[in-house]
């Protein structure tokens, strides 16, 4: 597997190119500009960040095989993805191998919250209404922005669709039907509407249905190459039933704009399990319900003031049922509310030197039907002050977080409060990123990152029944990271452009919170501050993009991450299978994708392939832990055509077309070659 | 030019495609740990239960004959079983001519060969927990009895009656709620109720089976949440309680099952316990919110006299070595011991031998946490 790095190097060198997909996220009413549609256009925009993003837009995500936002960021740089399997199977992401919980969604610009499990299962977001992922390792280096977004070690950014109108047209309307293996039915609607030249507003619904059934295969062979065993069955209770509508209303002011906007998703699901000797069927369900509202208002008020305010109510249900009689029965509910006000203020000090002073608070709280539940209640107020200073081709940004956190808990026996509790905790976290560019007429642009940030215990780490641990502390993430990006854009000959960005990294987790037996039997876990581990990462990322004759163009993007992250939390399991400095979890030292995508007029060919190395399950790497490498090879086809006043398209995927059956958690079997058809009416 | 990057192409897809191996059967992985022995006891089975979900129940072997510590032997003995071993060992025993190893959430008692371990059959019996054998029957305890809604939903536990010739099941008996070890005096069996499943509401008793007419007899009020159950052959009942974890701690409990009577109650805290003749070796690990950390105790109790000989069995300070004790055996005849590091649970274990005198001899690394013995030899299991 070493040649792996060989071989991408020198695949880089001969074709001499490369890229990432850096595209500005700064969303003004220009943001309908894309790179792949217009490259001198990508060149004249400014960055408003030190260090750009890795960004998948709209039409990338159409192409790219994928269900949900989970898929999609499988093929970022320096992403590792949890995949329990199936359509409704739980998928997280973990960037840099800092650990799920290091990780911040933002969903139109507001972090998704969950402080019960500190988990955002990306495999729920489906890609029908999103028009933009884009991953930040660190934070975004912008400054205007709120002070949750320096709270976390990585962020993913989810941006919805806004209305866009041709013309005068004051109505959009957008029917999309998928359908395919696993028995998916997947309808949705999309209405845009145009109040005025200022107001329009969305509404999105979307239902997915599916039996989540498969087949899949395990087997094993003797060392000679003859076939000890082969069994093949069917993933049961994966089925999903799940239904998300929502809303937004979006208006632009003469100087800033605002937007209002609610979601529901309403889910039952089936927990499809670990495939086991003599268990091939797991009975457990799930229900959620995740709501919220919120809102967005950004105006300049004066040319060096400018203020954004965010607000957002979210109320969160989960039931989860273990129904099988052989078992434990566990029926179990939670319900968890989020209050959050933010507000952000720039002002403009000097023409190239701006401050921002960024408020926040937020409030969550928890409730269970568990046994002497202890209903924790968090209040976090977090101030963020930042700055930015340009001075012709040098760019720098330092910020620094202020949080503090107030968790507020009962310990109760037989529904009687004994005590209450009131902690504290203030913690200030520094961030630096500067970027320099040393020659103006080349897009060359080094760059490097400094980050030290926490992560709060979840509620389930600090006050789960038994398990939790009320004395924990937060856990660290310290971040170094030095790299540079590359572009060229050309307007004329074979090759129109390409980007090359390529980083290096040194992480470091501290106080890592892992579950740790106490006394003896199953049950008996407590999580505790123990965990240390260190990370070196390389991620390199390439884009170019060829003009062939007679209209074919075809554009090529790879990426590529090593890391060795290595498990330091025991120095003194260093024996025989032991797991000091061994390779945690489900890191692979070597991971990468390939897309290419293919256009001639109407008709788009997408090839994309996926790949992750040899892992262990466990950061005692022997024989024994070993995990085999997987690769799928996804294709799709698209053709679009126009009757009337309708635009149609027609889509033909298949994913992992050589039919590999692989596991990515071990006995959790993922579905081997599959199919899925979409059809998009445009009115 | 244009030729070559599709040749380059092509060549990065191959090798990124060629990178994937078929699995291959686990190869039993042989070290020698120590020199031979030549006693009656060939060698033992160790029998590592795996951490739920992972499907890591192994089956290790050790022969005292050649010194040599064998990982892993079932995968290879049993080629064509689909998914090994499966999840969760839980108990383990020689009854003639054959092994039953009780894989817990795996439903299932697989049963071997004992001398090459060669699977002969197997018996389905959902969430099993212990076993042992009498009068050409094994009798295994599971928490899957009828569901009762009464009020609250409720789940007695019972005993299966298996034919060790048949190697099927013909007859249940219910017992407590969610009962584990048992073991069998004087014609009546005896089991260890916990009621896990109910807490706070755990079961505290025993449940008395007479054999012969294979029915619940009566109960005897112990402790709550009660684990192991060994029989010494004085006729005494050696019980121990798990506690709730917070005020009730873990217990130790002698009962006279001829004069009916609680005879003694140990403070000692209990996580696993090995009989050998007069002798109790008993390892207790017990969580404390004080230190935050296990707090570990290694007894010896002669249970002829019932005092406790020595509170720590193993004497040459290596036992601050061993992160989580889960269980310890010892050798009949050469009372060597024996005793199993968890460690973090997902993580190989280890197991270290101690000499008589508690003095630490050699160390191998086993499977994921290492837990249940039964040696092999000459009439060493039968009692």
């Amino acid at each position: 597997m070493r040649h792996l790095l060989v071989y991408i190097v020198s695949f880089l060198s001969v074709l001499g190119v490369a890229a990432q997909d850096t595209t500005d996220v700064y969303h003004s009413k220009l943001d309908s500009m894309q790179y792949l549609s217009n490259v001198t256009i990508f060149a004249k925009k400014l960055y408003r960040e030190v260090i750009p993003a890795q960004t998948l837009n709209g039409r990338q995500l159409e192409r790219l095989n994928s269900h949900s936002v989970a898929d999609a960021i499988r093929y970022f740089a320096g992403v590792q993805i949890k995949d329990y399997g199936g359509v409704g199977g739980i998928k997280t992401i973990d960037i840099r191998s800092m650990g799920t919980n290091h990780l911040g969604v933002y969903y139109d610009g507001i972090q998704l919250g969950n402080p019960q499990n500190g988990q955002i299962d990306l495999g729920r977001f489906s890609l029908d209404n999103i028009d933009e992922i884009s991953i930040y390792n660190g934070q975004k280096s912008e400054i205007f922005q709120p002070a949750r977004d320096f709270g976390s070690a990585g962020s993913v950014y989810l941006r919805t669709r806004r209305p866009k109108f041709e013309g005068d047209k004051r109505d959009n309307l957008n029917v999309t039907m998928r359908m395919g293996s696993f028995g998916l039915a997947n309808p949705s609607l999309r209405w845009e509407h145009r109040f005025s030249q200022d107001v329009s507003m969305l509404i999105n619904t979307e239902y997915t249905y599916a039996t989540g059934q498969y087949h899949f295969r395990y087997r094993k062979r003797f060392s000679d190459g003859v076939l000890a065993w082969d069994t093949t069955a069917v993933r049961k209770n994966g089925d999903i039933n799940a239904w998300r509508i929502e809303g937004a209303l979006f208006g632009y002011l003469p100087e800033g704009k605002w937007n209002a906007k609610f979601y529901y998703y309403d889910s039952e699901r089936g927990i499809p399990g670990a495939i086991v000797n003599n268990v091939w069927f797991n009975a457990q369900r799930q229900w959620d319900r995740n709501f919220f509202l919120q809102g967005s208002y950004q105006n300049q008020f004066t040319p060096k003031y400018e203020l954004m305010v965010n607000a957002k109510y979210a109320h969160d249900y989960l039931h989860y049922l273990n129904p099988d009689t052989t078992l434990m029965l566990i029926d179990n509910e939670f319900w968890q509310d989020e209050l959050y006000i933010s507000t952000a203020n720039k002002y403009t000090i000097l023409r190239n030197w701006d401050v921002n002073l960024s408020v926040d608070y937020k409030w969550n709280y928890l409730n269970a039907n568990l046994t002497n539940f202890s209903y924790p209640t968090r209040h976090t107020l977090l101030t963020a002050l930042a700055t930015a200073y340009t001075l012709g081709g040098f760019k720098a940004q330092a910020s620094l977080l202020y949080t503090m956190v107030n968790d507020r808990y009962s310990a109760r026996n037989a529904g009687e409060i004994l005590a209450k509790f009131s902690k504290y905790l203030h913690k200030a976290t520094p961030a630096v990123f500067l970027s320099y560019k040393p020659i103006a007429r080349y897009d060359f642009n080094l760059r490097a990152f400094y980050k030290r940030i926490f992560r709060m215990p979840t509620f389930n780490d600090l006050y789960y029944t038994d398990i939790g641990n009320s004395n924990l502390r937060p856990e660290y993430a310290t971040q170094y990271n030095v790299g540079f990006h590359y572009q060229l854009y050309r307007e004329q000959g074979f090759w129109r452009g390409f980007r090359l960005t390529a980083d290096a990294y040194y992480n470091q987790v501290d106080d890592k919170i892992i579950a740790v037996p106490r006394g003896r039997g199953v049950y008996r876990w407590m999580m505790m501050n123990i965990g240390k581990v260190k990370i070196r990462g390389i991620d390199i990322t390439a884009r170019t993009r060829m003009a062939f004759p007679a209209d074919v163009n075809v554009d090529v993007n790879l990426s590529y991450t090593y890391q060795r992250a290595q498990d330091y939390s025991n120095p003194s399991d260093n024996g025989d299978g032991g797991t000091y400095k061994g390779q945690i979890a489900y890191i692979p030292w070597h991971s990468g994708s390939v897309v290419v995508h293919g256009s001639w007029r109407a008709f788009d060919l997408n090839y994309s392939f996926i790949y992750v190395g040899e892992r262990y399950h466990v950061s005692a790497n022997i024989l024994a832990n070993h995990e085999e490498p997987w690769y799928t090879h996804d294709l799709s086809a698209s053709y679009k055509w126009t009757m009337g006043a309708v635009n149609m398209k027609v889509t033909a995927e298949v994913n992992n077309l050589l039919n590999q059956y692989y596991d990515v958690i071990n006995n959790y079997p993922m579905p081997g070659r599959n199919y899925r058809l979409t059809l998009k009416f445009d009115i | 030019m244009k030729r070559l990057h599709y040749i380059l192409i092509a060549c990065l897809l191959l090798v990124l495609t060629s990178c994937r191996e078929e699995q291959v059967i686990f190869i039993p992985e042989e070290v020698e740990v120590t020199t031979p022995q030549f006693t009656s006891v060939q060698g033992f089975y160790l029998l590592n239960e795996g951490n739920m979900g992972s499907n890591k129940a192994t089956l290790d072997y050790y022969n005292f004959r050649t010194g040599r510590y064998t990982r892993n032997i079932f995968a290879y003995a049993n080629p064509s079983v689909a998914k090994e071993m499966g999840d969760v060992g839980n108990d383990m025993g020689i009854y003639g001519s054959k092994l039953y190893a009780v894989i817990n959430c795996s439903n299932k008692i697989d049963v071997m060969d004992k001398m090459n371990v060669k699977k002969i059959g197997q018996i389905n019996i959902p969430n099993c927990r212990f076993i042992k054998f009498y009068g050409g029957y094994a009798y295994v305890t599971s928490y899957a009895g009828p569901v009762v809604i009464n009020p609250e939903y409720e789940q007695r536990g019972y005993v299966a009656k298996i034919d060790t010739t048949t190697l099927e099941v013909v007859d249940t008996c219910l017992v407590g709620f969610q009962p584990d070890e048992l073991d069998i005096i004087n014609g009546k069996i005896y089991v260890a109720n916990s009621g896990g499943y109910m807490v706070p509401n755990y079961e505290n008793t025993v449940s008395v089976i007479d054999i012969d007419t294979f029915t619940e007899e009566s109960r005897i009020e112990i402790a709550i949440n009660l684990q192991c159950c060994k029989a010494d052959h004085r006729g005494n009942l050696w019980i121990s309680s798990r506690g709730d974890y917070y005020e009730n701690p873990s217990r130790l409990f002698v009962y006279d099952t001829r004069h009916q009577r609680l005879l003694k109650t140990f403070d000692n805290n209990v996580s696993s316990m090995w009989m050998d003749g007069d002798s109790l070796y008993v390892i207790g690990v017990q969580f404390s919110y004080v230190t935050m950390q296990n707090e570990v105790s290694y007894a010896l109790i002669n249970t002829a006299t019932m005092e406790i000989v020595s509170n720590n069995f193993i004497t040459d300070g290596t036992e601050k070595d061993i992160a989580m004790p889960y269980s310890v055996a010892v050798n009949p005849i050469t009372k060597d011991i024996y005793v199993c590091d968890a460690k973090d649970y997902v993580s190989p274990g280890r197991l270290i031998c101690y000499s008589p005198e508690g003095v630490k001899q050699w160390e191998v690394r086993t499977g994921d946490i290492p837990a249940h013995f039964v040696f092999l030899g000459d009439n060493i299991n039968e009692k």
